[in-house]
């Protein structure tokens, strides 16, 4: 089925601050990013031949079309010039747009960047969120997009029986890993009793077990085998690629498995021939919007059995200098959430770590890391896998 | 971010700065307004609901009961079959307890929220809608069979909120 002409190389990255606000305007950003990974890779514009943007809804920005507004600034003017989009997914999803542009042979260079500014919306981005419901199913009932995941997270803990302090050492983890990243926006040295004391949002959800609105942008170059030899000696190859979508009646699946997440990363380790994922998987960035859904994720990505990530993460498998590490960079519950900025943030990190860039957050003997995003409505998953 | 870049790119703006009086900003308030036509198995729904009934859609193929109900059935790709009417009883598949509203506002008395897999339904066809705000959310669990609560005929518009929500089915 599947003719890939070139093998397909990540040779620079590009991040700027994740913050609840920040002053530069979405092209800005994306400028800064952009900019920050081409020269990394010690390339000029001109030697890019096509731009990918990821950048979640238009409602945050309040711009429609926002990547045509965003165009210059990804230094995408007068090039071949796309924005895929799959919602929260869309982070992960724009390295695997720019990975088949050159898979494909059509280009040898693709810049992808993500962008989101998620503070213009007033006052609160959930607001955004309101016009996302099927008008008449749903949206009479007026729901909180935080409804759904602590639905998800309440069928996900009783049915495996998990206790929440096991969830909670995820928000530990991730904030902890959080303070040796320059970019992160909720970094903090915190307990389990913390996250068990603080605010319940919707229960189970409390107030720790949330990343934070944010913006930010990120940025990768992407290259053809023959090209990237000419810039660097030390490639990181993107060598699996998947994606897949469960249906919107979210209501009509059961929420304790996102089997669509297991379909994408099924679809990615065939394609970078691994049999055997929790072996041959030297650490992973899971999407971790939320404290369970890194556990969640795991599970989809089969990187754990079903039910057993809360276990690992509380035996500490899953910590920086564990057996499996999980969200080196801090994830998005320490890094900061600015959606399609921060699913390409896991890709960066994966870049850095297989580069053995990460300074503090470096993780030993880093061969293979998977990226994954998730997002719509409970039911995209984007999995990404690396390799140095 | 890698160890070898020196600065990171951003500054960082605080909501006082963002809203004081000589900030740079622009500010617009969005009027767009919608209107949706129902479609053909919603407005079938819908207005069943007026009625007092929960309906869905059968397909004969793979022999499930869709709620809502959809004019076609996505696993087997063909229109499916017939109306089937299904009870207004079901069990919580899972359920949450919300301090939050729409906006993200803080709540003091929660909205009880769960998906309700319907009785006459297929297995796991559930639908969302609220659990009566007067149990107490600690009597709630997965499992919990409950019936839903109409509201009068005279205020029932075709819309899913013609349930006022559900409550826990008493026994006997």
């Amino acid at each position: 089925m599947m003719t890939i002409k070139k093998r397909v190389a990540v040779i620079g990255a590009g991040i700027t601050l994740f913050r609840r606000r920040l002053k530069e305007t979405g092209k800005e950003l994306s400028y800064h990013a952009s900019k920050m990974a081409l020269d990394s890779a010690e390339m000029n514009l001109s030697e890019i031949e096509s731009v990918v943007m990821g950048t979640a809804p238009d409602a945050f920005d309040g711009i429609h079309m926002k990547s045509e507004n965003l165009l210059d600034g990804a230094g995408g003017t007068g090039r071949p010039y796309m924005r895929p989009f799959v919602g929260g997914g869309t982070g992960v999803f724009s390295p695997i747009a720019g990975w088949w542009h050159v898979a494909s042979g059509l280009f040898d260079t693709c810049l992808v960047v993500a962008e989101e500014k998620m503070s213009p919306v007033q006052p609160h981005p959930q607001t955004a969120f309101r016009t996302i419901w099927d008008p008449f199913t749903t949206r009479p009932l007026h729901p909180n997009l935080v409804w759904i995941f602590a639905l998800e997270m309440n069928r996900y803990m009783t049915v495996h029986n998990i206790p929440k302090e096991h969830i909670a050492e995820v928000a530990v983890k991730n904030k902890g890993n959080a303070l040796d990243h320059p970019s992160a926006q909720l970094a903090a040295k915190i307990t389990v009793e913390d996250v068990m004391n603080s605010e319940t949002m919707v229960w189970p959800v409390q107030r720790l077990d949330i990343s934070p609105p944010s913006d930010g942008a990120a940025a990768l170059i992407l290259a053809s085998e023959e090209v990237a030899k000419k810039y660097t000696d030390s490639p990181v190859w993107i060598d699996g690629v998947g994606w897949s979508l469960d249906s919107s009646y979210w209501t009509n699946r059961d929420l304790y498995f996102p089997q669509y997440v297991a379909e994408a990363a099924k679809m990615a380790y065939k394609m970078a021939k691994i049999d055997d994922p929790p072996k041959e998987v030297s650490f992973a960035e899971p999407y971790d919007p939320f404290t369970y859904k890194e556990l969640h994720h795991m599970e989809g990505l089969l990187l754990a059995k079903k039910g057993e990530a809360p276990k690992l993460t509380a035996e500490g498998v899953t910590q920086r200098d564990g057996k499996l590490p999980i969200c080196p960079s801090g994830g998005l519950l320490g890094v900061g959430n600015p959606i399609a900025a921060a699913g390409l943030m896991k890709c960066c990190e994966a870049f850095w770590q297989l580069r053995n860039e990460a300074g503090k957050r470096q993780v030993d003997g880093a061969e293979t890391g998977v990226c994954q995003a998730w997002g719509d409505l409970m039911q995209v998953g984007t999995v990404t896998v690396f390799r140095r | 971010m890698s160890e070898k870049m020196k600065e990171v790119p951003g500054i960082y703006l605080r909501d006082a700065e963002l809203k004081a009086e000589d900030a740079i900003t622009f500010k617009w308030r969005p009027n767009a307004k919608y209107a949706w036509s129902g479609g053909i198995a919603y407005s079938r729904y819908l207005a069943e609901l007026k009625n007092g009934r929960i309906i869905g859609r059968a397909c004969r193929e793979c022999g499930r009961i869709l709620v809502p109900p959809r004019m076609f059935c996505d696993t087997c790709f063909r229109a499916t079959d017939e109306w089937v009417y299904v009870k207004d009883t079901g069990t919580i598949n899972t359920y949450s307890v919300s301090y939050l509203d729409a906006d993200a506002n803080r709540i003091k008395e929660p909205i009880l929220v769960a998906v309700i897999d319907l009785d006459g339904a297929s297995e796991g066809i559930g639908i969302l809608h609220y659990v009566d705000p007067k149990v107490d959310p600690k009597d709630l669990h997965i499992g919990m069979k409950l019936k839903a609560v109409w509201k009068p005929e005279k205020e029932r518009i075709g819309s899913v909120t013609d349930i006022a929500y559900f409550e826990p089915l008493k026994e006997g």
